[in-house]
Order: structure tokens, then sequence, then C-alpha cells
């Protein structure tokens, strides 16, 4: 069942479209905000409350890459993989965070405080390499930077 | 040197207010184009004008909106902003946004009363958090001082503007797919026609257009066709957003006369190579837009000129590619990339993209056989335009087919010594 705070966000989005499935990324949006990730059970959800299929649900949650169908760490870093990165240098950022972190891309800390992810250039080319945590933006990384913005993040 | 579209912007400070952006001449446009223009004298004007979309493609935004049919005045129409800048390279529409959200706002309202849309929508890409903070935060001022919403200025015209943030993909700043994923839907292309303009978002009349194309729109009413024809080196008019990034002494953005040179670009405002590297190439605008090299330098930075040379303008933001930086790698990252973003609906793009990727990926780690070559080459004829239904796969191929033209000795190098001779 969605939450009733759940349901008054999608509620929202609802008025702005002509009718109800136009809202089904805002509303696996909105639930993700919520749980942190897009589990069968959200799936079922959202399809009941919009009226849609879980089938159909699920095949727009799993082609957009923000959407979650696993679940992620309490933080999540998204490295720029893009090739003005890659030029800058983003390949010895990744080595740093994987190495201090023990993870790969796509793998989540055994405490569950991070998961990393690539992401397809963050318009921040000018100031490579960039990345995100959670929704905050950093450039011109460096070893020291990076290290320092790490321990913002519990 | 004029500049209209960033005269406003400090990156150092908060963007303008409502309050303060009309003290500085802001929403003018707007009020000369509601209230003393007819929707088809502002559509004439910005036709005539000959601004050229600056998403990448370069067509008339003005011939776009003249092609929304008219005669039936209550027919729901749409005004889409695509706002989901996501190529690698490209980082203009976000300085735009974050930097004067409200010349966005106003350029959309002239648009959408062109061509009497009631409804309009910025299709923003998910990651652009503060440009989505500082939107929402202009429209909200937007509707309170009677710019949007019921009877604008007292003209009797409505106009909704909704801000939607995308969830993630480079395959929605296609047009047509743009519009499946504000739909709901998987952001998948479209078959034309019907064309956009007449049965686009939610079958309904539709005018999509790039963030840089729309902030343009109120200047041009204020000030006129010939003002802005003046803008420009070449006769296409207007400037442009141009930027740098790669090895360069300082990489950024620049508004500039439309028609510039990349040699200009490079020396006099990205200040020439860095130390130590030299200059062996460049994409124009993005990765979707082919090589072009030292030979190049001294073409003009207009959508025909870059076109007469073997490659597209794209969104005029170059990533210079470097002597110490090796193709084979670079090609390899942008087609890696393509091939993840590709939507899975056509054959070519699907299944080619990934192949692609596979030989880069062999070729660069001194796996490859000269005979992958003529695979990659074969592919050109499979990833062409009329193969799929949108123009990534063609994109795609772009840098593909130019870099093996123009570093064809690298890849054979690869080839041969069975390493990456960029490696130490």
């Amino acid at each position: 069942m969605l939450s009733e705070e759940e349901k008054i966000e999608i509620q929202k989005e609802i008025k702005h479209y002509p009718y109800r499935s136009a809202v089904c990324i805002d509303a696996l949006k909105i639930v993700q905000k919520h749980r942190g990730w897009i589990s069968d059970e959200s799936i079922k959800d959202i399809a009941q409350f919009l009226e849609m299929s879980n089938e159909d649900v699920d095949s727009i949650a799993t082609f957009y890459s923000r959407i979650y169908r696993k679940p992620v760490g309490r933080n999540v870093i998204l490295l720029c993989d893009g090739v003005s990165c890659m030029i800058m240098g983003y390949e010895t950022i990744y080595d740093l965070l994987s190495k201090k972190l023990g993870i790969s891309f796509g793998e989540t800390t055994p405490d569950n405080r991070f998961t990393l992810l690539p992401i397809s250039c963050l318009g921040d080319c000018d100031h490579a390499p960039s990345m995100m945590i959670n929704t905050d933006h950093f450039n011109n990384l460096t070893f020291e930077k990076v290290a320092e913005i790490l321990e913002k993040y519990n | 040197m004029e500049k209209p579209l960033t005269q406003h912007i400090n990156t150092e400070s908060t963007p303008l207010n409502l309050k303060e952006y009309q003290q500085v001449g802001g929403y003018a446009g707007v009020h000369k184009a509601l209230k003393e223009m007819t929707p088809k004298e502002v559509t004439d004007l910005v036709e005539d004008s000959n601004l050229l979309g600056r998403g990448g493609a370069g067509y008339s935004a003005g011939n776009k909106w003249s092609m929304v049919p008219m005669d039936n005045d209550a027919q729901t129409k749409y005004l889409v902003c695509n706002a989901d800048e996501m190529e690698p390279g490209s980082f203009k529409d976000r300085y735009l946004m974050e930097g004067n959200p409200h010349q966005l706002i106003a350029g959309m309202i002239i648009a959408s009363y062109a061509i009497q849309a009631q409804k309009a929508y910025i299709f923003i890409r998910w990651a652009y958090k503060k440009a989505e903070r500082e939107l929402q935060k202009a429209i909200d001022e937007a509707y309170d001082a009677g710019y949007l919403g019921k009877n604008i200025l007292g003209t009797g015209y409505n106009l909704d503007l909704i801000l939607h943030s995308s969830a993630g993909r480079y395959i929605c700043g296609e047009a047509a797919s743009l519009l499946s994923a504000l739909e709901g839907r998987r952001a998948i292309p479209r078959s034309k026609p019907p064309h956009l303009v007449t049965c686009g978002l939610f079958g309904k009349p539709t005018v999509v257009n790039n963030v840089e194309t729309l902030v343009f729109v109120p200047h041009i009413i204020e000030k006129g066709v010939e003002w802005f024809k003046s803008l420009s080196i070449t006769g296409t008019g207007g400037t442009k957003l141009y930027g740098a990034s790669g090895k360069v002494k300082n990489p950024g953005l620049w508004e500039l006369p439309l028609g510039i040179t990349f040699r200009e670009l490079i020396e006099n405002y990205a200040g020439g190579m860095l130390n130590g590297y030299r200059f062996k190439g460049l994409l124009p605008g993005g990765t979707s837009t082919g090589f072009l090299i030292e030979n190049h330098l001294d073409v003009k930075m207009d959508f025909d000129e870059v076109y007469e040379v073997g490659s597209r303008l794209g969104t005029g933001t170059i990533i210079v590619l470097d002597d110490k930086t090796c193709p084979v790698n670079f090609l390899h990252n942008v087609e890696k990339f393509f091939a993840l973003e590709s939507c899975g609906f056509c054959t070519p793009c699907r299944e080619g993209l990934p192949w692609i990727q596979k030989i880069l990926a062999a070729i660069e780690a001194g796996n490859g056989k000269m005979e992958y070559l003529d695979i990659l080459k074969s592919q050109r004829k499979y990833l062409a335009h009329g193969n799929t239904f949108c123009a990534h796969a063609p994109g795609a191929a772009e840098p593909l087919n130019t870099g093996l033209e123009y570093f064809y000795d690298d890849f054979v190098s690869h080839i041969k010594e069975k390493k990456c001779p960029y490696k130490s």
C-alpha cells in the first residue's frame, strides 16, 4: 500500500497531466524518495494506484537509470565517466573511491553507507572530473578533495 | 561585443529574481508580444530572423512554429522545452538555466503564445538539481506576478508552465522520445510522419525547442531581425554559447558571435593547449558529432560551415583530443556511452553499438585484428539514417567513421603492437 504521504504527492502530479498513467515516472521517483529503492512490492503499489499493470510499471522502472530496482546504500555516489572526465582522469578518481570503499561500480559497502555508480556526463565538462553524491554536485576532483567530501556523508 | 543571453548571468551570485530581472528590462519582450502582436506576427518575426535550433540540429525555430495547425483554436497544443542536456561534452543549457531562469520562462511564454499553447513543460534532466531549484523558484514568482496562469497581463491568454524532472537516460533528449517520457512511458522514438508539430505530446500538436533557442526569443521580439542578424559573423544570425573541455589551459563557456573559428575559440578563449600537450583533434559539439583535425581549425563554427567539412556544429561545446589521450580509448568511451544509452527499440542500434563497443575494447586492450577494422567500417551503412527511428545510432557512427579516417594509424599500431601505444 502507498502511504498517505506518497498518495498526496503523486496526486499533486496527476493534475498536470491528462491521465493517471502519465505520472508513472513521477510516481516511481516519489516512492523511491520515501523507500530508497523500488521493490516488487512498490511496483505493485504504484500499478494499483495508477490503474496500470504491474508489468507496464516494471518496464518503465527498469528503463530509467535513476530508478533503482535493487537496494542502494544510504548515499549514492555517481561518478561521471563521460569522455571529457575521462580525458581529465576520472579513472584515477574511480581507483581511489574503489580502493577506499572496497567496492566497484554497481556495488554497496557492507555497512550500507555508500553505493558507487557511473553516470554519463554531468554537464560540468569544463570542471572535470566531476561527481554527485545524492543530490549534491562536486567538480575539479582531486584525491584530497574526494577524501574530504566522503567524510561529510554518513 | 553584445552578449544578450549571458549579460545578466553572474555565476558567483544567485540569479536575478523577477523584480531584478524586470529592472534590467527582462520580460519586456513578453509585454510586447502579448499586447502588441498577433501570434502569427510573432511566428513570422522569429522565422524571418532565421533563429536556428541550438539543440544541435540547427532547424529554423520559426519555421517549426509555422507548421503548427492554427485553424482550430480550441485544440490543445503544447510547447516543450528540451532541457535534457546529456550529450557528453555539453554544458551550455545548464549555465543558462542556473544563471537566468526568468529569461527561459519569458522565452517560453512568447513561444507558447505564438503557437497558442495552453500548457508548456520544461523537461529537465535528473542531474541538474540546481537548475531545477532555480527554475521552480522563478516559475512560482512568474505565477505570482501574473506572467503565468489565467488571463496573462490582462490579454485573455492562459498558460500553465510545468517543470518535469527526468529519471535519467540520454535518449530523452531526442524530441519524440522526450515526449514518450513526458507521457510517463519508456523513452522510445516514434515513426514520422506524423510530425510532432501536428501529433506530439498526448497526440496533440507540440513544439519542442532547446533551452538556448527559447532564451533568444524575447530578445528577437524586442530588438528585431536586423539586430539579430548583426550579432553573427556569418549570415545566420545571433550569438552562440561556445564551450571547450579537455586538455586546454582555460576550459569554459563563452557567448560569442556565431561563426568564430575553432582556432579563435581554442587560442583566444580556451587559452590554447595545456603545457606539454599538443592538439590532435576535436569534436565540435558533443559526442554525436564527427572529428575535425588541425586542417579544420580555421573553419567557422556555424551550422553550414561545419557540415561542409564533414561534421556538425551540434551543441557548439567542443571536446579537445590531445596527443597524449589515446583516440581508440576516447572512441571506446564514446561508443560505450551510446551502447549503454540505446533505448533498444531498433535492431541496428541495440545490437550494432554493443558490437562496436566490444571491438573497440578488444583493440584498445591489444587483442585486435586487422579484419576488425572492416567490421567497424561496415557499421557505417547499418547505423545510417533511414535504418533507425531516431538519430541515436547515426550520431554514434559520426565520431566512429571520422575517427577511423583521421586516426587510422593509431588503430593499426594498437593491432600490430598488440597493446595501447599510449600506455607506458
